[in-house]
């Protein structure tokens, strides 16, 4: 039987991008968008996309109940969270005057600051929007084929703060050094968008569809 | 190494083709939405720009099916503009695929639609569309103001007021085009472009009169932009986007090979 992954959608965003780049990836996969739990339980994987303000996202997780749908998935299956996605596991965020998250790993969403500098002092940008090098700190089943500091897509404006964490896989720096992935056995989550990084992003969402989890 | 500059190939799409910028050679239809958008998607592009210009609303239903089938195959970001005039028209072109929405007119009429939109959907795919025009006489201190109808309606609207303005209303990125008076591809108006990069904290998007690849460089390097929007040069296979970006990087910038 063709394996299947579930994207949980809580209402916060088009799911199509993520759900045909999944499809695009390995096209056996029967992918189902979802935001009822028994869909999320039956599938072998789970997505947790998330776009927009964290207030509104947690509200949702909490509202549909999608904290524990999570909890209950990372239990027996592999889980990637995307963008807002990783942002959630986190304990809290700044944005939106201090939001309280799911707290599956320890840490805090901070903002990038109305004056970010560069190396040499020239001002940058945020939100941070475009492609970043994204540094393997840590080896995984999922940076397969991937070489480390290859560019990926990014667009936020607050980011996690989880240097020198041991669940900490990933970095990036713009104007100072973020974490770009998280993982803990069945859960790996990044802040950039695998769905919009064109090969290197689909070669993500692949290594997602074939890895049996717990690295 | 940085942030790289985004190089944006752009889509003018008229009742479901491609057509190029109005002053140019005298080639209208520069193909089929869905096959230029994979294109440039497998040349590399960092992300695609739709911009419907289809004069009658009746067709954006065709505009939505052509955006939805661009989303299936393409993967990096991709910007729908024109004809968005209410929330709604901003969910139906997210829903179809769109990662960001380009607002132009109607912020000018309703400025209030771009704070409704950023609070409904996110900063990060609101797009406000600016065509300014430099109006200061030679001599005076440089003005730019924001003019509509393709360049000929004046707003009396200050090109960088506005792009501040709209920043503080929630864009979470501002695509401008400068629109030189004589209709030559001489480049960006790196003036105007310097102006509002330096004045807004969002990113912005380059765009307007790119006839070669040094404009694509200057509109970086002098306009201070962090991406650069062009349509022609790629479209008539004149430029492709990696010698675009080769030339961009051999000059020092720093792009996504």
């Amino acid at each position: 039987m063709a394996s299947s992954v579930a994207v949980i959608d809580y209402g916060m965003g088009n799911l199509h991008s993520v759900a045909s780049a999944l499809s695009h990836a390995d096209s056996s996969v029967k992918v189902l968008v979802s935001a009822d739990p028994k869909v999320i339980r039956a599938a072998d994987r789970v997505v947790f996309p998330g776009v927009g303000a964290i207030r509104d996202c947690m509200a949702e997780i909490k509202r549909l109940g999608v904290d524990d749908m999570l909890r209950e998935a990372i239990a027996e299956k592999p889980v990637l969270g995307i963008c807002v996605g990783m942002q959630a596991l986190l304990q809290s965020s700044q944005e939106n005057g201090g939001v309280e998250c799911i707290g599956l790993f320890e840490g805090q969403v901070k903002f990038f600051g109305s004056d970010l500098r560069d190396h040499d002092g020239a001002r940058l940008k945020v939100p941070h929007m475009g492609w970043n090098n994204v540094q393997q700190d840590v080896e995984h089943p999922m940076w397969q084929g991937i070489p480390s500091g290859e560019r990926f897509y990014f667009v936020h404006s607050y980011y996690a703060a989880c240097h020198g964490k041991p669940f900490a896989m990933a970095s990036c720096n713009y104007g100072l050094n973020f974490t770009a992935a998280i993982a803990r056995e069945n859960l790996f989550a990044v802040q950039f968008h695998p769905e919009k990084s064109h090969t290197a992003g689909l070669r993500l969402l692949h290594n997602f569809l074939h890895w049996d989890g717990r690295a | 190494m940085p942030l790289a500059k985004r190089i944006i190939p752009c889509l003018d799409v008229d009742n479901g083709r491609v057509v190029k910028g109005v002053k140019f050679l005298d080639i209208r239809d520069a193909g089929d939405p869905v096959e230029v958008a994979r294109r440039y998607n497998e040349q590399g592009a960092d992300e695609i720009t739709f911009l419907d210009i289809t004069a009658s609303s009746d067709d954006r239903a065709t505009t939505v099916h052509t955006v939805e089938r661009i989303a299936e195959q393409v993967f990096i970001p991709l910007t729908v503009g024109g004809g968005i005039r209410k929330v709604d028209d901003v969910r139906t072109m997210l829903n179809a695929g769109a990662d960001k929405v380009s607002i132009n007119t109607a912020a000018i009429f309703r400025p209030e639609l771009v704070r409704e939109a950023a609070d409904r959907f996110g900063s990060q795919c609101i797009v406000v569309a600016i065509d300014a025009k430099k109006v200061s006489l030679p001599g005076e201190l440089d003005r730019w103001e924001i003019f509509t109808h393709g360049g000929r309606k004046p707003t009396g609207i200050n090109a960088v007021e506005w792009a501040i303005k709209m920043a503080d209303f929630g864009a979470g990125e501002i695509l401008l085009t400068s629109m030189d008076q004589d209709g030559v591809k001489s480049g960006y108006d790196l003036g105007v472009t310097r102006a509002i990069s330096d004045a807004v904290q969002i990113p912005v998007i380059a765009s307007g009169g790119v006839g070669n690849l040094q404009h694509l460089v200057d509109g970086v390097v002098q306009g201070g932009a962090d991406a650069v929007l062009a349509a022609s040069i790629f479209h008539f296979g004149e430029f492709t986007v990696p010698e675009a970006k080769r030339f961009m990087q051999a000059q020092g910038v720093e792009v996504r090979i």
